[in-house]
């Protein structure tokens, strides 16, 4: 299994208050990973880190088999060399239709011009059905995304996630607010993306993360505390001391 | 998906047959080829309404659209028209210096031409020489092309330095606000080649159509600004219907969002906001030879924000109403300011509407901004059934966008 | 011999016994007789100066009444008396030595002795020696200040004389100093005048650089031959060169009459259109003649024929300037002194630019604290609430007007000041929680909605001011002791409203901290901007924070505008004058952080007033520049001056 991402050595520092310090993390191609951590423990920073929208103050990244480094990449390259970011609230475009909302996200060529010029190929077409067939949204396509209820709201986000065939996806809390079916859907979803490329769920619903059934990494004051299966790192004491409290 | 342009957007059809309907109508009432109900200056006002919709048009693609409140549209506006309005003053100074000259005993040479142009135009400011900027003011097709290139060029500049570091919501419209004052003070000052705040005026008089009255120019201007507008609706249109217009929405609503799919959320602000500055420019450079002046007090930053009240008054997120708030916002305005609107006797007080006017102006704009956010054109959802997503209930979680009461209690 | 000696000898001495009756004046004002009665302004000299001269106690008075046509002669005796003109042609006649009263007599009687104006400064110049020692040291500060107005080489000897015996120790050092002036300018010997400008090197008074200036005046001249060595050469210039372009250079040789006028193309028009024979000029067709070549085709065909002057090629314009030499010339022919005097006006100029600088900063300072005053209510509401307010520089010009109508009715300016600073919190204090409940409440989680309904309620407003009080500007005046200005030097002033402004400016921000930082409404403000639900849940009624804090912000503009409209005129658009650039303030300096406002004022005041220095002529210019500026500046600190960094800060 090669590595798809390398983050080594990244550290970060808001007002003097050390967010990320000297973290290294390690995700293959096509692996499920879980982070966990309390509060504090700086994963949404991580994901920010890995996604561009934060720059951290030292450490690098390598992505993909060429070792590209993704540093001082914007956002919108980082995406499109193969990262997708779903958000802790389900952010779709409310005021557009499902179908809008998928063909947005479809692969494509993402310039001004080719989007200006842009007509929809039979094929893209055929992709959103399927898409939203996966999500279970098939028969919401023309409906305002708006509309939709909080749950189809966050499977929609992952579809769109999923229409950019990104090659790691970055989930923050999916399973917030959903009720157990809704959650097993999600669980679905992503056990099924995790086949073709890697996933990483930050989580903070242990119940939620053994579903997954996936190796998990421990984040603690912006490092690696411990990494291992679920049962590996809830056997840790350094683990249970900081979820408990020393 | 795969209907029919026009048939998408029903709107473009039904405003295009009624710009024709209007700009006919107007023809056959006017002084120049009719009935002559219509006055000539009614005329002008009515194709200056028509350039405002299309400045304001513009307007409804940066703001309503792509969620840019921009405070220096119509600066572009105003320097469309003074590009055009260079030459419109140059060619006019030209045609009657060179007539007075021709009286002269030897024949005047064309160096002789153009500095008694530039004597002619500049002696208000204490000046002769001819400005590095007035260097193709004897060319149509130069200043033509300026037209749409100088404000372009502005825009693509400022934008470029304001979205590339990401200056967004209030800050970006205190920036742009920021520009067009810089721009209004730049033009005030007696040396910065454009006249300072005398302006440039007489453009109302086209070079060579001297022969014919105002009442036929006036038409034509009309007919202009009717294609104008025409053709900048169908362009609107056309761009906010496909998939680049889901893209510039979905910046208005959340552009994280549209970054993390992977579009480069500066180039698309850029290019909306660079694009509408040009037809802001020509909706200008229309505007202006109707008017007959222009001066930097017109690009002063209050005139983008009453632009910026339009569209809103009109309803934004929605090409129509844009025009509509012009055409309604302008009318009634120049109705009561132009003294017409009768005076109401209180008794203890006479509300005059010259004095009382831009008071009504303001509180009516809180009010629509606080009961009526879709504007005028919100009515029209009353008659398409068109709704927007209505999720009302407090946000569950400290963030907004989290789960909402009514969805929890379901 | 010895006869005739002792001739005169005894005619003097019967002279001198006659006169002596008369009186020590008398006799000298006798000696001079002839030349007193001719006046004329050639010959007179020796009286005055044997009047001045005479030690007598009398002398200015003498003087003084001969300088005012008051010196009367009695031809039937020829003495002189203080004539002064009775009802009808009647003269009082007073005698000189005594002061006692000598008759009347008829003006048929008397001869006028009545000096032309030239005279009479000659009598000025011989007074001044006895101003200069007047008892009265208010004569003697007056007799200094006609000196320095109208500096003359005369007057040197008589101030010399009288530093001696001065008491007084101010005026001492003012003749002191009018002394070196006068020398430098006057003085015969050189090495007094180098001296005397040396002394000079560090003072700053304009009267010194007015004094050295004309020292270093030099005149551009040409010469046909080598320059004489006589002259005291400035520079030798060559023509061509940046400091004289051979245009120039050409110039003067016509106007000393070395060389031809050139032609140019207004004579050439002028030769043709004279020379119009039966539609055309020597051959070329008039209607050709619209273009340059045809001209000069034309021109030249008439010289031609001798029907006009020849025009000069490059090549003769070159050698006619080659031929000469072009200096300036110092008009002051002392090469040491005009050495010395630019040695010295360069040192003083280097200490005048310092401290232009000091005053160019005080000026920056005042600008910036009144940015800050018209900003720091923005900063609560904008910075801390993140309400954009764009009526902001409404409650500004309501607060001018409170104060304005509390002069109405309050005529004493430190009472009504005192009364208008409460009164104006008070009212835009009430403007902005009428504004919060009725608009922008509701509008908290849509910034632009709120940006365009307070642009609304801005337009109103402004629109109200101008129906109740008119569009004329209202003047607001400020107290008597706030007129005037601290003056430290010739240089560096600054007036005391400024101050004053200053110090208002370290009040408010001294009592938003305290706000903030001590008080319970500040704490509240700030969990309530934080999070607003956490703080309802303990205990924090968010509505009535809000309401208040945007009350304080407004009201603090309110007592800005009082300020403002101190030393600005009142008119409903001035908000609109520091709307911009208060939230430019606000935004350069960072949200959120009063610091960051204060930097942010010293920032685009110091910059302002910078480029103003660069461009004095042009503050429109100065503030396009500085727009500019702080668009590209924002590009470099997008969050400001003062930045919050953090997760909290990236969305």
């Amino acid at each position: 299994m090669s590595t798809l991402l390398e983050v080594s050595g990244v550290s970060v520092t808001f007002d003097g208050f050390r967010a990320i310090n000297n973290l290294s993390f390690q995700i293959g191609d096509a692996e499920m990973r879980a982070i966990i951590g309390p509060n504090g423990a700086g994963k949404t920073t991580f994901m920010d880190i890995v996604s561009g929208k934060t720059k951290p103050d030292e450490g690098r990244i390598l992505w993909g088999g060429m070792n590209r480094s993704l540093l001082g990449l914007s956002e919108a390259k980082i995406a499109r060399a193969g990262i997708g970011r779903k958000f802790q609230k389900p952010t779709v475009f409310e005021d557009q239709t499902v179908r809008e909302n998928l063909l947005m996200s479809l692969k494509a060529e993402r310039r001004v011009l080719a989007v200006l010029f842009h007509r929809p190929a039979p094929g893209e077409l055929h992709q959103i059905e399927e898409l939203a067939e996966e999500i279970g949204l098939h028969d919401h396509l023309d409906r305002k995304s708006g509309e939709l209820s909080h749950g189809q709201k966050q499977w929609l986000e992952i579809g769109m996630l999923l229409a950019q065939e990104p090659r790691l996806l970055l989930v923050d809390e999916p399973a917030a607010g959903m009720s157990p079916e809704e959650r097993e859907h999600t669980t679905r979803i992503l056990v099924e993306a995790a086949r073709t490329r890697a996933v990483l769920v930050v989580e903070h619903d242990m119940e939620f993360v053994r579903r997954l059934n996936c190796r998990v990494t421990v984040l603690h004051e912006g490092s690696v505390l411990a990494e291992g299966s679920l049962d590996h790192v809830t056997a840790n004491q350094k683990v249970i001391d900081v979820y408990l409290g020393r | 998906m795969q209907r029919t342009f026009i048939y998408r957007n029903p709107s473009l059809l039904i405003f295009l047959c009624g710009l024709a309907l209007f700009t006919l109508a107007v023809t056959v009432f006017s002084e120049a080829f009719g009935a002559g109900f219509i006055s000539t200056s009614f005329v002008k006002t009515l194709g200056k309404t028509l350039c405002l919709c299309l400045v304001a048009i513009a307007m409804d693609l940066v703001w309503g659209y792509c969620g840019i409140l921009s405070l220096g549209h119509f600066a572009f506006f105003g320097l469309g028209g003074y590009m055009i309005g260079m030459w419109l003053m140059y060619e006019r100074t030209r045609e009657i210096v060179a007539g007075a000259m021709a009286e002269a005993t030897i024949p005047p040479t064309d160096a002789e031409i153009v500095a008694a142009i530039g004597n002619q135009i500049f002696g208000v400011v204490g000046a002769s020489e001819f400005p590095v900027i007035w260097v193709f003011a004897d060319s149509l097709a130069i200043q033509l092309a300026l037209v749409v290139l100088v404000p372009g060029v502005l825009a693509l500049v400022f934008g470029w330095l304001a979205f590339r570091s990401r200056v967004t919501g209030v800050y970006l419209s205190i920036l742009t606000q920021a520009m067009t004052l810089a721009l209004a003070l730049y033009l005030f000052q007696n040396d910065s080649g454009l006249r300072g705040n005398n302006g440039l005026s007489g453009l109302q008089n086209i070079p060579g159509l001297d022969h014919l009255p105002q009442s036929v120019v006036s038409v034509w201007f009309l007919w202009a600004s009717a294609v104008a507008l025409g053709l900048g609706y169908l362009l609107a249109t056309w761009l906010v219907s496909g998939k680049f217009g889901s893209v510039i929405r979905g910046i208005r609503d959340n552009e994280n969002r549209v970054r993390f799919l992977g579009y480069s959320v500066e180039g698309y602000k850029l290019a909306v906001f660079t694009l509408t500055a040009c037809m802001a420019g020509i909706a200008g450079a229309l505007y202006y030879p109707q008017a007959g002046i222009i001066n930097p007090a017109e690009i002063s930053p209050i005139a983008s924000i009453y632009l910026a009240v339009w569209v809103a008054i009109g309803g934004r997120g929605r090409i129509y109403g844009a025009v509509i708030g012009a055409t309604f916002v302008s009318l009634v305005s120049s109705w009561f300011t132009g003294g017409q609107a009768p005076d109401i006797d209180l008794g203890f007080y006479t509300i005059n509407w010259v004095d009382w006017w831009l008071i009504v102006l303001g509180l009516s704009f809180v009010l629509v901004t606080l009961f009526a956010p879709k504007g005028i054109g919100g009515l029209v959802d009353l008659w398409t059934q068109r709704r927007s997503p209505d999720r009302h209930g407090a946000d569950l979680g400290p963030d907004p966008g989290a789960l909402r009461e009514q969805e929890a209690l379901e | 011999m010895i006869r005739s000696i002792l001739a005169s000898l005894a005619f003097l001495a019967s002279t001198i016994t006659a006169i002596a009756q008369a009186g020590p004046m008398q006799d000298v004002l006798q000696e001079h007789a002839d030349i007193i009665i001719e006046s004329s302004r050639t010959s007179i000299a020796p009286a005055i100066a044997a009047i001045a001269d005479s030690r007598l106690p009398q002398a200015q008075d003498v003087l003084q009444a001969w300088q005012a046509k008051e010196m009367w002669q009695r031809p039937s005796d020829g003495l002189f008396f203080r004539g002064e003109q009775m009802d009808g042609k009647i003269i009082r006649l007073t005698d000189f030595d005594s002061g006692e009263p000598a008759g009347e007599a008829p003006s048929s009687e008397l001869e006028q002795i009545k000096p032309n104006s030239g005279i009479r400064a000659l009598i000025a110049i011989a007074l001044v020696q006895f101003q200069l020692s007047d008892p009265d040291p208010a004569k003697r500060a007056d007799a200094l200040i006609s000196i320095e107005r109208d500096p003359k080489s005369a007057a040197l000897a008589p101030l010399r004389a009288s530093i001696e015996g001065e008491t007084d120790a101010v005026l001492r050092a003012k003749k002191l100093r009018l002394e070196r002036l006068l020398t430098i300018a006057f003085d015969e010997t050189e090495a007094a005048r180098i001296a005397a400008i040396e002394a000079m090197s560090t003072d700053l008074g304009v009267d010194v650089r007015a004094t050295l200036n004309p020292l270093v005046v030099s005149t551009l001249r040409v010469f046909e031959d080598e320059i004489p060595a006589s002259l005291n050469v400035a520079r030798i210039l060559a023509p061509g060169s940046d400091a004289l372009p051979e245009a120039q250079a050409y110039e003067l040789l016509v106007a000393e009459d070395l060389a031809p006028a050139r032609i140019g193309a207004d004579h050439i028009r002028e030769t043709l259109a004279a020379n119009i024979d039966a539609g055309s000029v020597a051959g070329v067709a008039v209607a050709q003649l619209g273009s340059e070549a045809a001209r000069g085709r034309a021109y030249a065909a008439l010289v031609a024929a001798d029907k006009a002057a020849p025009m000069l090629s490059e090549e003769e314009v070159g050698a006619l300037l080659d031929a000469h030499q072009f200096a300036e010339i110092y008009r002051e022919p002392s090469a040491a002194v005009t050495t010395a005097a630019s040695k010295v006006l360069t040192r003083i100029e280097m200490r005048v630019g310092l401290n232009q600088a000091i005053d160019l900063s005080l000026d920056a300072l005042s600008l910036a604290s009144i940015y800050f005053l018209a900003a720091i209510g923005l900063a609560i509401t904008f910075g801390v609430m993140g309400v954009i307010n764009m009526a902001h520089g409404e409650f500004i010009m309501m607060g001018a007007y409170t104060g304005y109508a509390v002069q109405q009715i309050i005529p004493n300016h430190t009472a009504s000041i005192l009364v208008a600073i409460p009164l104006a919190f008070a009212v835009t204090f009430a403007a902005g929680v009428a504004m919060e409940r009725l608009v922008i409440r509701w509008l908290y989680n849509r910034p632009l909605e709120t940006l365009l309904a307070t642009f609304g309620i801005s337009i109103a407003l402004q629109q109200l001011a101008k129906n109740i009080f008119g569009t004329q500007a209202r003047p607001l005046t400020s107290p008597d002791w706030l007129n005037g200005a601290w003056v430290v030097n010739d240089i560096v002033s600054i007036s005391y409203i400024r101050i004053a402004i200053f110090f208002l400016a370290l009040i408010f921000l001294g009592v938003f901290l305290f706000i903030m930082r001590r008080t319970r409404l500040g704490l509240e403000t700030r969990a309530v901007t934080q999070n607003r639900r956490m703080a309802a849940s303990m205990g924090i009624n968010p509505n009535r924070v809000n309401m208040l804090t945007f009350g304080l912000g407004s009201g603090i503009a309110g007592i800005a505008g009082v300020a403002i409209g101190l030393f600005a005129k009142v008119t409903s658009e001035m908000g609109t004058d520091y709307i911009v650039q208060s939230f430019m303030t606000v935004v350069v300096g960072g949200v959120g952080n009063v610091f960051g406002t204060l930097a942010g004022a010293a920032m685009i005041g110091f910059l302002q007033k910078g480029i103003e220095w660069f461009n004095p002529s042009n503050t429109l210019a100065a503030q396009t520049y500085m727009i500019v500026f702080i668009i590209l500046f924002i590009q470099i600190r997008p969050r400001g001056i003062v930045a919050l960094r953090g997760r909290a800060a990236g969305d």
